[in-house]
């Protein structure tokens, strides 16, 4: 920091705490909440784009969405998010002891809901885990396992080729003779043809279910699900470092009644990051 | 392709030509618009000036006494404008709606954009690089893409909308003066953006079915090998080359007659049958390397078209 | 303050700031004390620095256009190349010049001074910010050297996630992305300091509009700046690892990429604008001499354009295929947003009606964004109406009406700004002389080369085209001839500018007679911005400066009483 001229000063009382720059340890105080608030904002609303892509799929798609999140466990999810509530519970009790100077409860709330986070990361892992064997993938990744193999093992590669070959076989895999197949407008986003995303396959193909045919496009819920849940998980583990470092400095006994706007900032930050898993769970989990 | 335009000459200092019947209320707008700006741009030009003048500052003047606020003129100053663009907006919105919501009577035209061509599918099936319309009638243009997303843009008929892949967008015009226009893609497409033009010719009363005719019949003016040189190239030149290039699907050059291998690892001659096999079920036999993504044209070549496609392949391969 | 009776040269006098000469610029040294700093003004001298190569980089690759374009065919490069390089044109000049400009250049240097305060909230985040500009402007020059990007800043789908090389895109986007949130971290950063590091006895209503234009602008760029980093990280993802939420093969929609994108990309013109506006407002009173007229309804329409901002992005998206009745909303708001800045162009010519006018160069600036942002603005009014959007959208149109907002509006208001404040950072004069030579130049040069393109758009001639028809050579020539002329205009800004540094006469406290509190502190200002704390008075009441010709600024004539500014009595 630059050497602050402390003439102009002299009349002032500098708690060590306080930054040169603020005129009270109070005004530092309320500064630095607003400016996590606001922080928190941008994050809502860089959490919004994904909720408004869910929500813009989910109006055109619901049945993606309705025959798709089945393959979610919901359990995990419910143990998830009460592991989640758990350790903004133990966030909470840590802003508190640092408020009253605590030391020890701080400490261990602290750790505590670090241990949480990891049993969430934890768990998360499993279901990864579960989806990659299960083929429950995104894009072109997605390759449902208890599909049958045959045709599957062709892969598309260039997305132009891919698209071109989708449109192509729209208008022309028609049995037909007129060249203008009859428009159907269901919704502004066309489906590709029938089969594994990407491949334009002869209609003539085999129907792979007897019993429910799953819609086309599934692998769009799990686009969606692997980047809401992906970029959430990344919140966490950002979230748990900064735990660790406001660990690390409450051991040292840098907080107390006089001065614990770190651990209470660092709380909002997490609380936010507990809230967004409350919505994403029923919106991705829990769809009737 | 050199981009040109013709009949440029009746258009005015701003616009072009009006050869739609959207152009002349799209163009009342413009100028609706236009002479409302200049006022109000010569109002604010022409008080900085004046203020500039009458106030310029003088040694040992002090300024005058002078209002801060006043609540009348912001209500004026606020009040005009509102009323001034609501007028804009409803002559701009009626003349929108008009342009887009196509009359019943329209003939249907399919256009099919990619990377870097426009081609055009006609009622009867004709397809064709030149959009050829009738004048005084009114067109239906249903547009996608194959690849990426391009614009469709007649400046002298005022239209424009942008081709999307994966979805059909609609827009319609009704020419009004015969002539020959051009066609501009709009939206960046990739290197040879401002390459992919195409002709619009505007047919005098009759002419047009005549044209239509003629044109539907390939054969008419060109020997089986053009023909099968001009279907090559409208409908098969996105993913086959005819110089050697790489593509999408293997090169036309040096193809006929010769062995290919295929993705299973069998062999096979690339015969009469075997292309009539490829344009009819392009799944049956795939090359090794190349990815089965093409489609069938069942439906869109009759025989002799097949048969004038695998002429031209045969003189490629010479 | 320098006595009237002496007649000592003003450069020979101790720079105003007390302690013998100690300044922010002198008080520590070497480049450690650079790169680590905390002030403020340190790191607002950085981002201008790192913008203005920004805006010359930007601006090499715009000469080059514009020389490709002078004959209808290849001139001097292929199509390829011309393709990266108006991608890179946009692009740097959007995001690491325009967006940032006032905001991280100026606002840092000025708005804590303004405000009676030390420094910003967050001085760390503010360096913070710095570096994430600087990394992130890495990134997205990177991808120059990865071969190049050739989608257009607007990075439409499917084409961005399907075209060149993913080294070369990934890098411009994820740059962009790194750049979003140093623009984000500013605006908290200001949101902040306006809140809670006033002066006491400031409030609201007698901060500077200047701080208003800030405070409006913050709230944008945390609003919408993280819109646009999930919309580029969504970008990162589809092309890396082909999720398919943009590509229709996969049941993705390449239109939802376009309202992401513009839900953003709409709010960040204002976000150029706003801070562009509030210097007018600084700008045209004290070079007016008079007081600012209409204070609550300038605030106002900044706050106004600040919300209607998010309302209108779809204006962009007229012809991609969205439903009339869309299109029909987004043209009703569209034009509502006019209304605040008319509401402001009107104010600030009141404030000129019986003022005083001086004629230096920050108030040529400030004039030419009558004439130039008044076309622009107006030309708004053509692009907002349907009938007449069609025919004109993507067309040289629509590149002429934003570059006169955009380089006639911001540019002007920056060029402006950057003199007015000039010697307040440096403590140094420029030549007067050659500032007014410089705004004729680019003002004449910038209508040259953008006048014609309302006229090609409107005849038809798309944008972004390399080749084009030769009906319209004769437009492009006079453009790119235009362009020359601007650039030898900037040539000239530069060089007075850099002389300056050296050889310029040392700037007195007051130079222009500003009534803001920047100018109660030396030039420059010493490292805690005030030697003793400031007392907060009318922004805009000048009745009791007056003109030292022996300092060559002004002064307060009664240094008591400086609170009651209604107090009609003044002596000579």
């Amino acid at each position: 920091m630059e050497p602050v001229s402390h003439e102009a000063d002299a009349t002032h009382e500098h708690p060590s705490r306080l930054a040169h720059h603020f005129d009270s340890p109070r005004q530092q105080a309320e500064a630095g909440k607003l400016g996590m608030w606001i922080f928190l904002v941008t994050e809502v609303l860089l959490f919004g784009g994904l909720f408004c892509a869910y929500a813009v799929y989910r109006a055109n798609h619901p049945e993606i969405f309705v025959y798709a999140h089945k393959f979610l466990d919901r359990t995990l999810g419910g143990i998830n998010t009460v592991v989640l509530i758990c350790s903004s519970l133990t966030m909470a009790l840590a802003v508190h002891a640092a408020q009253r100077s605590r030391k020890r409860s701080l400490v261990v709330c602290l750790a505590l809901t670090l241990l949480f986070a990891c049993g969430f990361l934890g768990i998360k892992y499993v279901e990864y885990k579960q989806k990659w064997e299960h083929g429950l993938l995104w894009g072109r990744l997605y390759r449902p396992v208890t599909h049958e193999a045959g045709a599957e093992s062709v892969r598309a590669t260039a997305p132009a080729a891919t698209a071109a070959a989708a449109i192509d076989s729209m208008a022309g895999a028609v049995p037909d003779t007129s060249p203008v197949a009859p428009l159907v407008e269901r919704s502004t986003i066309a489906p590709p043809p029938a089969g594994p995303p990407g491949l334009a396959q002869p209609r003539s193909a085999d129907a792979h279910h007897d019993d429910e045919k799953p819609p086309n496009n599934v692998q769009i819920f799990f686009g969606i699900y692997f980047m809401m849940t992906g970029l959430h998980g990344l919140h966490v583990v950002a979230g748990m470092v900064v735990i660790a470092w406001i660990l690390v400095r409450a051991s040292r006994g840098e907080f107390g009644s006089h001065y614990f706007a770190p651990v209470d900032l660092v709380g909002l930050y997490w609380h936010l990051v507990d809230i967004i898993w409350i919505f994403l769970f029923p919106l991705l989990y829990l769809i009737h | 392709m050199t981009p040109t335009i013709l009949a440029q000459t009746t258009g005015s200092f701003w616009l072009p030509p009006r050869a739609s019947t959207a152009s002349s209320n799209v163009d009342w707008v413009f100028y609706f618009i236009y002479y409302i700006s200049v006022f109000f741009f010569l109002l604010i030009v022409g008080l900085a000036l004046l203020f500039v003048l009458r106030y310029r500052r003088r040694p040992g003047a002090r300024p005058s006494e002078a209002p801060h606020g006043n609540l009348a003129l912001e209500l004026t100053w606020s009040g005009i404008p509102i009323i001034i663009v609501v007028a804009i907006f409803v002559l701009g919105f009626r003349g929108f709606m008009d342009m887009t919501i196509a009359p019943a009577n329209a003939m249907e035209i399919k256009v099919i954009a990619q990377k870097w061509k426009w081609v055009f599918e006609y009622p009867n099936g004709h397809v064709d690089e030149e959009l050829h319309v009738p004048v005084d009638q009114s067109v239906l243009l249903v547009m996608t893409s194959l690849d990426v997303i391009h614009g469709f843009y007649i400046p002298a008929f005022r239209v424009q909308l942008d081709v999307v892949p994966g979805r059909y967008n609609k827009t319609w015009f009704q020419a009004t003066q015969p002539g020959e226009y051009v066609l501009y893609c709009a939206q960046y497409c990739g290197k040879e953006h401002s390459n992919m033009l195409a002709r619009v010719i505007v047919h005098k009363p009759g002419e047009y079915e005549t044209w239509l005719r003629d044109a539907s019949d390939l054969f008419k003016t060109r020997s089986p090998v053009e023909v099968g040189q001009w279907l090559v190239k409208v409908r098969c030149s996105s993913c086959h080359s005819i110089d050697g290039s790489a593509g999408t699907g293997p090169t036309f050059k040096g193809l006929f007659g010769h062995e290919q291998k295929l993705r299973d690892g069998s062999k096979v001659v690339a015969d009469e049958n075997y292309i009539r096999e490829s344009i009819l079920e392009p799944q049956a036999k795939v090359v090794a390397g190349y990815d089965p993504v093409m489609p069938t044209f069942k439906g869109q070549l009759d025989d002799r078209e097949i048969m004038a496609v695998i002429d031209y392949l045969k003189s490629l391969a010479k | 303050m320098a006595s009237p009776e002496t007649t000592i040269p003003a450069d020979l006098l101790p720079a105003p700031s007390a302690e013998g000469g100690r300044n922010y610029l002198n008080a520590r040294t070497g480049i450690r004390s650079w790169i680590i700093t905390f002030d403020h003004k340190r790191i607002g001298v950085m981002y201008l620095v790192s913008i203005l190569v920004s805006f010359l980089l930007g601006g090499i690759f715009a000469m080059l256009v514009r020389t490709e374009l002078l004959t209808p065919q290849r001139t001097i490069m292929d199509a390829d190349a011309y393709n990266r390089m108006f991608t890179l044109h946009g692009a740097v000049m959007i995001f690491l010049f325009i967006i940032p400009g006032v905001p991280a250049a100026l606002g840092n240097f000025v708005l804590p001074i303004m405000l009676g305060a030390r420094d910003v909230a967050f001085p760390r985040l503010n360096l913070f910010s710095y570096y994430l500009y600087v990394i992130g402007a890495v990134f997205a020059l990177f991808s120059i050297a990865a071969g190049g990007v050739d989608t257009g800043w607007t990075f439409y789908t499917p084409y961005s996630t399907s075209a060149g090389t993913h080294k070369a895109v990934v890098s411009i986007i994820f740059g962009v992305f790194i750049l979003g949130f140093s623009s984000i971290f500013t605006g908290l950063n200001f949101i902040v300091t306006i809140h809670k590091l006033r002066r006491p006895g400031m409030t609201w209503f007698k901060m500077p509009l200047f701080l208003w234009g800030l405070y409006a602008t913050g709230i944008m760029q945390v609003l919408a700046t993280p819109v646009l980093g999930i919309t580029l990280l969504l970008l990162i993802i589809e092309r890396v690892f082909g999720v398919g939420i943009f590509d229709p093969a996969l049941g993705g929609d390449p239109v939802l990429f376009q309202h992401f994108f513009w839900f953003y990309s709409h709010p960040a013109v204002y976000i150029m604008i706003l801070p562009a506006m509030g210097i007018m407002s600084e700008l045209i009173p004290v070079f007016s001499h008079n007081r600012i007229f209409g204070y609550r309804f300038i605030a106002y329409s900044s706050v106004a354009i600040a919300i209607l901002s998010f309302l209108v992005w779809g204006h962009h998206m007229f012809v991609a295929g969205q439903s009339p009745l869309a299109s029909m909303i987004f043209s009703f708001l569209t034009f509502s947003v006019a209304i605040p800045s008319a509401i402001k162009v009107f104010n600030w010519l009141a404030t000129m009606y019986r003022g005083s006018i001086d004629l230096k160069t920050p108030m040529l600036y400030a004039l030419s964004f009558f004439f130039l942002f008044g076309i622009g603005g107006l030309t708004g009014l053509f692009l907002g109406a349907l009938a007449v959007n069609v025919h004109v959208h993507a067309t040289y149109f629509v590149v002429a009406h934003f570059h006169y907002t955009m380089f006639g509006g911001v540019l002007m208001a920056f060029l402006g700004a950057l003199h007015y404040w000039w010697p307040k950072m440096t403590g140094r004069m420029y030549s007067e002389r050659w500032g007014r030579i410089a705004v004729g130049l680019i003002f004449v040069g910038f209508n040259l080369t953008f006048f014609p393109q309302f006229i090609m758009g409107a005849q038809g001639m798309p944008r972004r085209y390399y080749n084009y028809a030769p009906e319209f050579t004769r437009f492009h020539r006079e453009s790119s001839v235009g362009a020359y002329l601007t650039a030898v205009g900037f040539v000239i800004v530069a060089t007075y500018l850099l002389y300056s540094l050296f050889r310029g006469r040392r700037a007195p406290a007051n130079p222009w007679g500003g009534a803001t509190l920047e100018w109660e502190t030396g030039s420059p200002p010493p490292v805690e911005n005030f030697t003793t704390p400031p007392e907060v008075h009318d922004p805009y009441d000048y009745t009791d400066l007056e003109y030292d010709p022996a300092i060559g600024g002004y002064v307060r004539k009664r240094s008591m009483d400086r609170s009651s500014p209604h107090d009609a009595a003044t002596t000579a």
